[in-house]
């Protein structure tokens, strides 16, 4: 990744969000969102990119990058699949789900497959209990889950 | 059959969209509350008894008379919509079926306490109930229901919806408005409060989504009536998700006079066939747990504080006999450590040691002061810090010890699970 910056649309986009807010920093996770969705993951020097669009440390972007969760620091496969192992998905089998996702994609929850295809990753609660054991895979939720079911999953990721 | 006054609107295949909501009477409630002028919308809320949805159960109508009288300067409505406790998801139903249901309460309250620019925080996840209520926002807007001179009163009002990024503690009013000024989600000392001090400085309301959708009704039907569906403290219906080992997880609107046992037993439909309850959590991950036989209990506020547990969120998790408490444990002190924001060194340091705690009872190396020492750690941090993740936390370290003594004991004594030996245990952490 050697020259990042955004498009001259994309920079229109940072300075309407920008405006939003009563304060401009108030628009540095849409704008992190952004910046993600365009490089891929959150880099140093996508840290200091959106540090300058901002006129603040890179340090602060840092700080802000590293807290949540839904920022990469490193690149992610094509699919991400979060998999929930908080309570009820725990008592309706999420271990067993997991076991199954990892044996067939031959990675551990916080790799991703060789060939870029798909991350795979544990996360805490996602709030659809009711479908649980639940997954989300990109943007949309899965549940509830059955070894079945996940593999007609994997099959639609390419 | 309980009237329903919150999922009134879910049956309705395009209740979602300005149309299907204006047919049942949408937007209604916002011309009566121009109507009805400030200071009485107001005192219908206080009437209604409503009280906050999210977890903490304030009083909504004293919470918005925080607000100075005497101010300069802008104040700010943020919608909650950081839905994040373990075992609930009301909201994102509320979001996904009813998002004009929030837009006119977030309208009633912005216009009740001043407020020209509102802000919604949805979680980083909530995707879908993002797209449906940010078309929502779009439909409104189109139809004068937001911008300037709404409905010609003379009142001007924007939404700002504002995603997430991935952190529990965003749901924690203070943390959220870190969050949403473009910062780590930590959590500020209180006082002062948000309604004094909040967003960017100025005097904030902070209210939950589900908190909100309760306002169009009570200005619709007045607050007497949304009070006299529920209990003397407490008023209206509630939104209960129900999940683990019934037979029919999913959300229940009833009044919060309902029992535990009629809630699982009648409208969850009870246990899986041939399993009996164990234990359940009533109110999100972070409520004390109650043993099967402590489920005679009311759903309010006030109710479950005196069974020594708390109404919070509004989740229930129900747990069978084929449950393994000290794995439960393990899973939910897990999620303690992983999600504790590291600001204060009680809530990081004592989440972190108790998570090992667990975790070594669980994989058959514990020692037989472990369960003692759980609840001797849990204690020491209790109060000690900004926030109340720590307090939830300690909610399940302490209650799961204590009403599920034997389980621990026979886990450190045998190395393994009474309930189900030889089976494999959690992985570690993530």
């Amino acid at each position: 990744m050697s020259a990042v910056s955004f498009s001259p649309a994309q920079l229109a986009e940072v300075r309407r969000l920008q405006a939003l807010y009563p304060e401009r920093r108030a628009a540095l996770l849409p704008v992190l969102r952004l910046a993600q969705e365009t490089f891929g993951y959150i880099a140093p020097e996508v840290e200091t990119y959106v540090a300058e669009l901002f006129e603040l440390s890179p340090a602060h972007v840092h700080e802000v990058v590293t807290f949540y969760t839904l920022f990469f620091q490193a690149p992610v496969g094509r699919h991400v699949v979060a998999v929930c192992h908080n309570l009820t998905c725990s008592l309706l089998g999420a271990e067993d789900i997991l076991a199954h996702l990892q044996a067939r994609l031959g990675i551990e929850a916080g790799e991703t497959t060789p060939d870029g295809r798909v991350t795979l990753l544990r996360v805490e609660c996602l709030c659809a209990c009711e479908v649980g054991p639940m997954m989300q895979v990109d943007d949309e939720y899965v549940g509830p889950l059955t070894r079945d079911r996940v593999d007609r999953v994997l099959e639609d990721l390419r | 059959m309980a009237e329903r006054v919150l999922t009134r609107n879910f049956d309705r295949p395009d209740g979602h969209t300005l149309a299907g909501y204006q047919a049942l009477g949408g937007y209604q409630a916002l011309r009566r509350s121009f109507e009805m002028g400030r200071e009485a919308i107001a005192a219908e809320v206080k009437k209604s008894n409503l009280r906050g949805l999210g977890g903490a159960g304030f009083p909504t109508g004293t919470k918005w008379g925080f607000i100075p009288k005497e101010r300069k300067g802008p104040v700010y409505l943020v919608v909650n919509a950081d839905e994040g406790e373990p075992g609930t998801f009301k909201d994102r139903y509320l979001l996904e079926q009813d998002p004009h249901a929030l837009i006119e309460g977030m309208l009633i309250a912005a216009y009740a306490i001043g407020c020209a620019t509102s802000f919604i925080y949805i979680r980083g996840e909530y995707v879908r109930p993002w797209r449906i209520f940010t078309r929502a926002v779009e439909e409104a807007e189109g139809a004068g229901l937001l911008g300037a001179n709404i409905l010609g009163s003379g009142f001007d009002h924007r939404i700002v919806v504002h995603r997430g990024a991935g952190a529990y503690i965003c749901g924690e009013e203070t943390g959220l408005l870190s969050s949403l000024e473009g910062k780590k989600g930590w959590p500020k000392i209180k006082p002062p409060f948000p309604a004094i001090k909040g967003a960017f400085g100025q005097p904030t309301i902070v209210n939950n989504v589900e908190t909100l959708c309760c306002l169009p009704p009570i200005i619709s039907r007045g607050g007497e009536w949304f009070a006299s569906l529920g209990t003397k403290t407490q008023g209206g219906t509630r939104m209960f998700s129900v999940s683990g080992h019934v037979q029919r997880p999913g959300v229940y609107e009833l009044p919060v006079s309902v029992t535990l046992r009629s809630l699982i037993e009648e409208h969850a439909g009870g246990m899986r066939p041939g399993r009996t309850l164990k234990g359940v959590v009533p109110g999100g991950s972070s409520a004390a747990i109650l043993t099967a036989a402590e489920i005679d209990v009311t759903m309010d506020v006030d109710g479950l504080r005196n069974a020594g547990t708390m109404a919070g969120s509004a989740g229930v998790i129900v747990m069978d006999d084929t449950t393994c408490i000290p794995e439960a444990l393990y899973v939910v002190a897990r999620f303690y450590a992983h999600e504790s924001c590291g600001q204060c060194t009680p809530c990081r340091e004592c989440t972190g040691w108790i998570y090992k705690i667990a975790g070594r009872i669980l994989h058959g190396k514990g020692v037989p002061q472990d369960p003692d020492t759980i609840v001797d750690v849990a204690q020491r941090g209790t109060g000690t810090t900004i926030c109340a993740f720590y307090d939830g936390a300690i909610g399940p370290y302490i209650s799961y010890v204590e009403k599920f003594r034997a389980e621990f004991d026979h886990h450190i004594r045998h190395g393994d699970c009474d309930v189900r030996p030889g089976r494999p245990v959690s992985a570690p952490a993530h």
